[in-house]
């Protein structure tokens, strides 16, 4: 039982069929590109993740990794929500995973703001795999802010 | 039903050494617990062991009725916990066959024994008066494996550094085994130390030392093995296996953690510089310099775990009461049944060797394409313990193409029922994965 709250089917179904794998190129020249590889030291988990925004709006939110279910589903989700997102609104997003991962079961996820996100709800009662799911988000925050779209969340925010 | 019998003349069934494994269970509380709804199924053992009360017993009791400081006191209390700490010490030595007492040096654990002995190069290599066979500079080399752990090869990178000294490695083999072909081009005049695992905690190999050994002797090198995985496991002698230094660690052989060992040979410990300075370790010490105990103190600075180190002298008894060769028998019928069950599961593969020779009771391996962490939480929800990652051996992870590994580790107390749940357990991922 407690096993399915983990390994959800939305889970599974991004694992097995994740949503825009691979680094991509911007389509626009004109847009400022940036990555972040991120690295699990304790399993050998790793991920990068590429961002395409004009400034503006995160055109692409590309990514290429391996590791567990977990953090390659994470990834995909992470890809599905925030790509054509303006840039405030995906901090938002961003801020609500990060919160929902933190919060070792007790935070009630939006869907209306995570979407295929709230499956992880289960993950942050495994403190071990809190870890995983927040890779592929924690590679995204330094690639944007790399792309120059703000520091940090709390900033953008603000 | 027929019976075979084996042929008079041949080692019989009856010949090697047994114990009953349900006595010896029932002296591990932890082993009674569930986990998860399910009863523990530990094979995590390569990581840490679990302790039997015998040694549960010696810990709580020398904090109840003899707890004070050592080597310093002339009360009572100071009196039995200097006693007590150094005859953990005597056992100890007796334990892996130490020609002298003060050949074993109690450290934290097995990292911390390495550390000394690559500081004490690193000391020796800044005085110009010391011993040549510590002195390290440019032009010199010193030779690991692929197959280390962390603790024995980021400790002479660092060195190498330090140093200007040139680190090398032998290589893997396929099968899981030290690739000794290079020997005579790897270990030459230049090498100064030898520092090569004796167990792998990652592949389970068992390396055969012998022609290394002749070969250190040959060139004036210097030999450190790192037993932490087979000190617990199969019995050890230091004269045998013909080292210079060896290291292990309290935690994996049925004793707490924070007390490792370092033995060296006494005439290597007495030329080494100290590396930890402080309390318990000098001769004098005026302003102007200090002068140095003899070894082992000289490398024991500061109050040392003085219970840790009573309670893994109980733990020694407790390894020589069952008898370490009765041990390393129960060990090697596990890992023969383990390496047969494994290999009945689909898309199974093992790294290492895959006979039950060369090799102890600890079995690294891939299923299908599923990522170790989920393997580990999977089994862990039937309550199966096992070590997934790459298991401080990251070099080893990555000679196979692996980022990870799943791994199950054998003990004492470890039976047939276990691996069985393993198996169990592996088709429930097969399942969820599939």
């Amino acid at each position: 039982m407690q096993l399915e709250s983990l390994y959800q089917e939305i889970i599974l179904d991004h694992y097995k069929h994740p949503h825009g794998r691979g680094l991509r190129d911007a389509a626009d020249p004109a847009d400022r590109v940036a990555e972040a590889h991120h690295v699990n030291p304790t399993c050998g988990d790793e991920v990068t993740v590429r961002v395409a925004t004009d400034g503006e709006v995160l055109h692409d939110v590309s990514y290429e990794g391996m590791g567990c279910s977990i953090s390659q589903a994470s990834a995909s989700v992470l890809h599905e929500l925030l790509t054509g997102r303006g840039t405030a609104d995906a901090y938002r997003v961003h801020e609500a995973f990060v919160a929902l991962m933190s919060g070792r079961g007790q935070v009630t996820p939006d869907e209306e703001v995570l979407g295929d996100g709230v499956a992880f709800e289960g993950v942050a009662r495994y403190p071990a795999r809190v870890k995983c799911a927040l890779l592929p988000w924690m590679a995204f925050k330094d690639a944007a802010a790399r792309a120059g779209v703000g520091e940090s969340p709390t900033e953008v925010k603000a | 039903m027929t019976t075979i019998a084996i042929p008079p003349g041949m080692p019989q069934y009856d010949d090697v050494p047994r114990y009953d494994v349900a006595a010896v269970r029932a002296d591990f509380p932890i082993l009674g617990r569930e986990v998860n709804g399910h009863p523990l199924v530990y094979l995590d053992s390569a990581n840490t062991s679990h302790k039997p009360r015998q040694v549960l017993d010696v810990l709580r009791e020398h904090y109840e009725r003899h707890n004070a400081n050592v080597s310093r006191s002339v009360h009572t209390l100071g009196t039995e916990a200097t006693e007590a700490y150094e005859a953990a010490r005597a056992k100890v030595a007796a334990f892996v066959n130490a020609p002298s007492v003060d050949e074993v040096v109690f450290t934290k654990n097995s990292t911390e024994a390495i550390n000394i002995v690559a500081y004490a190069f690193s000391n020796a290599s800044l005085r110009p008066d010391a011993d040549p066979r510590f002195r390290l500079g440019p032009g010199d080399e010193i030779v690991i494996s692929e197959m280390e752990h962390h603790s024995n090869i980021v400790p002479w990178q660092l060195l190498a550094e330090r140093t200007g000294a040139t680190l090398r490695w032998f290589p893997v083999t396929d099968n899981g085994r030290l690739d000794e072909s290079g020997l005579t081009d790897l270990v030459n005049e230049r090498t100064k130390i030898v520092s090569l695992v004796h167990m792998s905690n990652i592949l389970g190999t068992v390396n055969a030392t012998a022609r290394i050994t002749a070969r250190v002797r040959e060139v004036g090198a210097l030999l450190l093995l790192d037993c932490s995985q087979s000190v617990p496991h199969m019995p050890i002698d230091v004269v045998d296996l013909d080292a210079d230094f060896i290291v292990f660690t309290g935690h994996k052989m049925c004793g707490p953690t924070g007390i490792g060992v370092l033995w060296g040979r006494a005439e290597l410990l007495a030329a080494m510089p100290p590396v930890l300075g402080g309390g318990s370790m000098i001769e004098t010490v005026t302003m102007g310099g200090s002068t140095f105990a003899a070894p082992p103190a000289r490398f024991e600075a500061g109050t040392p775990p003085i219970a840790e180190a009573v309670a893994l002298g109980a733990a020694v008894d407790y390894l020589t009461g069952l008898g370490m060769p009765a041990i390393q028998w129960h060990e090697k019928q596990l890992t023969a049944y383990a390496l047969d069950a494994l290999g009945s599961v689909p898309d199974l593969r093992i790294f290492g060797p895959e006979v039950p020779v060369g090799r102890g009771g600890t079995i690294s391996f891939a299923l299908g394409d599923v990522h170790p962490h989920d393997v580990g939480q999977v089994l862990d929800s039937l309550g199966v313990q096992v070590r997934v990652g790459h298991h401080c051996a990251r070099p080893v992870c990555t000679r196979f193409g692996v980022p990870a590994m799943t791994r199950a580790s054998f003990y004492l107390y470890t039976t047939t029922e276990e691996i069985d749940a393993l198996v169990a357990g592996l088709e429930q991922v097969r399942k969820v994965f599939g």
